[in-house]
C-alpha cells in the first residue's frame, strides 16, 4: 500500500517510532500532488520549497503532530501564506495573522501544507464557483467533488492530504465528505474557534475535519477545539478527549429516523446504503425509531434568507482598501471616485454566485422587505431548533442520508442556482440548529460514486456521533474504499 | 411578491456591484425564482415565534479596558493596494 493511502493516525505512529522522518512524508506527498492536482485541481496555493524547510525543523519529540501535514481550506488564514477564499476579490491576500486553529495544528508540530479549493467564500455545493476554476471529484473526474469544502474532501480521498480543515455553513463539510467518500465532522457552534475564519454567515460558521476516517476525526477535534478569547462565540466549556469515546459499547442507543428525509427527490441507492446502515446499528444493538421533524421542508428557504443576509454584511469588507483587488475609477468623469473604485472592484473582484448571494441578502435586509424576509426566517429557525429539541428529549441522535444523491456532473445545476440551493437539504438543519452532525460513507451507488450517513447529536455531544460512527465503521469495510485516479 | 429589475438596480447599487445589462437581466430572472420559493415560509404560522438570531446562549463578553498586544502598522498595511505615510490611501472622496 503507498504510504499516501495510510490514515493520519497509522502516519503519526510510523513518525513516532521514526520509521519515517517529515521530510520524507512530505516529500511522498508532494510527488503525489504533482500527479494528482493535474488532474483534480485541488491544491490552489502551495509551495513546495518552502514546506520542505519547514518539514526540516520540527520537533518531532515534544510535538503531538511529529510534522504530519494538512491541508488547508482557502477560507483559513495562515500567516504570510496566500489565503483567497477560492475569490479574485482577495487577489495575494496573505493574511498578517493566523487562525487560531492554525496556530494550534503549527504548536502540535502538524506542516501545513498549503490551501485548498472551495466554492468562492464557501457559496456553492459543487466547488465550481471558485475563481480557480472547479476541483475535480477523485471517483470521476466529470463529477463535483461537492462543496463549498469540496478541495478539502477531494484531498483527502485522493490521498493527496492525510486529513484536511474545512467549514460548514449549511453541510459544506458534510456534503462534499459524502460526496467524496470520506468522514466529516460540523462541530457544535461555538466548539472551535472561528478566529481566522473568513467569515461567511458568521452565526452558522464552524471550522471541522475532513479525514478518511472517524479515529482521525477525534484526534484532529482533540487538537483544535477549545474557548479563544479572540472569538466571543467560542464556546468556554471544557473539551473532552475526543478518542477516548471511539471504544465505547452502543447498546441501547436510542437512534431517531426523520421521516421528512426519505421522501421523493432522494435517490434509490442513497436509500439503499442508509437502510443498510440502519441494519448495521440496529445488530449492534441501537435503538432505531421513526419520527417526525415537521419543519425540515422549510429549512432551506429559511436558511436562503438568513446566511445571505450575514454574508452581505460580511462581505461588505471587501472594498478594495485593505486587501486584496482594487479597480481604479476614471477619475476625470467619476462623479464619486471612492464609490465608484467601490463599485468596480466589488463588480469585477466577486463571482456571480457571490454577487447574487450579496444582493439576495441585501435585498432580504432591506427596508420594506426586513419584517417579511429576515425576520420571517429567523422565526422559522425557532421553529427547526424546536424540532430538534423535541427529538433529543428521547433520542440520543438522528440517522439520514447526508445528501439526496452522489456526486453530480460538473456544470449540471451551475445554471440553476435554485437547484443547486436544494442539494443542501439534508445539512443545513443542523447549522441552523447549531448542532453537532457527521457525515461518514456508507455505500455507493450503481455509477460507483460514494454515499454518506448523516448522524446528528445534541449541541456539545460530538462524542455520541463519534462512538456510533467509529462503531458503524469497525463493521464495515467503505472507509477503506479509495478512487483510482 | 414580484421583483423587477428597477428593484435588483437599486438593491446592487446598495451592495455596491456595479452589474452590466446582461448580469441585471439574468438576477432579476433568478432572484425572483429564488424569492417565489421563499414564500413558502408564508405556510407557518409564526405569530407567537421569538425570532432565534444565534444558537447559544452568550451573554455579552466584556474584558479589562487594558491594552494588548497588537498587529504593528506595516503589517497592518502589507496588503493594501495603496497606502501612504501609515495610512490606506483611498480616491479623492471631497
Amino acid at each position: 500500500m503507498e504510504i499516501t493511502a495510510f490514515t493520519a493516525s497509522q502516519l503519526l505512529e510510523l513518525l513516532s517510532n521514526k520509521k519515517i522522518s517529515p521530510k520524507e512524508l512530505l516529500s511522498a506527498y508532494l510527488k503525489h500532488i504533482e500527479n494528482i492536482n493535474r488532474k483534480t485541481n485541488i491544491f490552489i496555493h502551495i509551495d513546495p520549497e518552502e514546506l520542505i524547510k519547514t518539514s526540516k525543523n520540527i520537533d518531532t519529540e515534544k510535538t503531538l503532530l511529529k510534522g504530519l501535514p494538512i491541508a488547508i481550506k482557502d477560507n483559513i488564514c495562515v500567516k504570510n501564506q496566500l489565503t483567497t477564499c477560492g475569490s479574485h476579490i482577495l487577489k495575494g491576500f496573505k493574511p498578517p495573522y493566523n487562525a487560531t486553529v492554525i496556530d494550534k495544528l503549527q504548536q502540535q508540530g502538524a506542516i501545513i501544507m498549503g490551501k485548498v479549493n472551495m466554492d468562492e467564500f464557501a457559496f456553492g455545493s459543487s466547488c465550481e464557483s471558485s475563481y480557480y476554476g472547479p476541483t475535480r471529484n477523485p471517483w470521476n473526474t466529470e463529477c463535483a467533488p461537492g462543496g463549498s469544502s469540496g478541495g478539502s474532501a477531494a484531498a483527502v480521498a485522493a490521498g493527496i492530504a492525510p486529513w484536511s480543515l474545512g467549514s460548514d455553513t449549511g453541510g459544506s463539510i458534510r456534503q462534499p465528505a459524502s460526496l467524496c467518500g470520506v468522514a466529516g465532522l460540523k462541530p457544535t457552534y461555538g466548539r472551535i474557534s472561528r478566529y481566522g475564519l473568513i467569515a461567511f454567515a458568521s452565526s452558522l460558521d464552524q471550522i471541522g475535519p475532513l479525514t478518511r476516517d472517524v479515529r482521525d476525526s477525534a484526534l484532529l477535534m482533540n487538537i483544535i477545539s477549545g474557548y479563544d478569547s479572540k472569538d466571543s462565540t467560542s464556546a468556554n466549556m471544557p473539551v473532552p478527549n475526543y478518542l477516548n469515546c471511539l471504544n465505547q459499547d452502543i447498546k441501547g442507543i436510542k437512534i431517531a429516523i426523520p421521516r421528512e428525509y426519505f421522501i421523493s427527490g432522494t435517490d434509490e441507492d442513497v436509500k439503499a446504503g442508509v437502510l443498510k446502515a440502519i441494519d448495521v446499528l440496529k445488530k449492534l444493538g441501537a435503538q432505531l425509531e421513526e419520527i417526525s421533524l415537521p419543519h425540515t421542508e422549510y429549512a432551506v428557504a429559511a436558511y436562503y434568507i438568513i446566511a445571505p443576509s450575514e454574508a452581505s454584511s460580511n462581505l461588505a469588507r471587501f472594498d478594495g482598501v485593505q486587501y486584496g483587488l482594487r479597480e481604479t475609477a476614471r477619475t476625470s468623469d467619476a462623479e464619486n471616485p471612492l464609490i465608484e473604485m467601490y463599485s468596480k472592484t466589488r463588480a469585477n473582484g466577486f463571482g456571480i454566485e457571490a454577487k447574487r448571494r450579496i444582493i439576495l441578502g441585501t435585498y432580504a435586509l432591506s427596508s420594506g422587505y426586513y419584517d417579511a424576509y429576515y425576520l420571517k426566517a429567523l422565526k422559522v429557525r425557532t421553529k427547526i431548533a424546536e424540532d430538534f429539541k423535541t427529538a433529543f428529549k428521547k433520542f440520543d441522535c438522528i440517522l439520514t442520508p447526508t445528501s439526496p444523491t452522489g456526486a453530480f456532473k460538473l456544470g449540471e445545476k451551475l445554471n440553476d442556482p435554485l437547484a443547486m440551493y436544494l442539494s443542501d437539504i439534508f445539512t443545513i438543519s443542523a447549522n441552523l440548529a447549531g448542532i453537532p452532525a457527521l457525515s461518514v460513507p456508507c455505500g455507493f451507488t450503481k455509477e460507483n460514486l460514494p454515499v454518506g450517513l448523516q448522524l446528528m447529536a445534541r449541541p456539545f455531544e460530538e462524542e455520541t456521533l463519534l462512538k456510533i460512527a467509529y462503531a458503524y465503521e469497525q463493521s464495515t469495510e467503505w472507509h477503506k474504499k479509495m478512487p483510482e485516479l | 411578491m414580484n421583483i423587477n429589475k428597477n428593484t435588483i438596480e437599486y438593491v446592487a447599487k446598495l451592495a455596491k456591484i456595479q452589474l452590466d445589462l446582461q448580469s441585471l437581466e439574468d438576477l432579476t430572472l433568478q432572484l425572483d425564482k429564488i424569492l417565489h420559493y421563499m414564500e413558502k415560509l408564508n405556510q407557518l404560522n409564526t405569530d407567537n415565534t421569538p425570532i432565534t438570531c444565534h444558537v447559544l446562549e452568550l451573554k455579552n463578553v466584556f474584558r479589562e479596558d487594558s491594552s494588548l498586544p497588537s498587529l504593528p502598522n506595516n503589517a497592518v498595511l502589507s496588503n493594501a493596494p495603496e497606502k501612504e505615510k501609515g495610512h490606506f490611501k483611498v480616491p479623492k472622496v471631497i
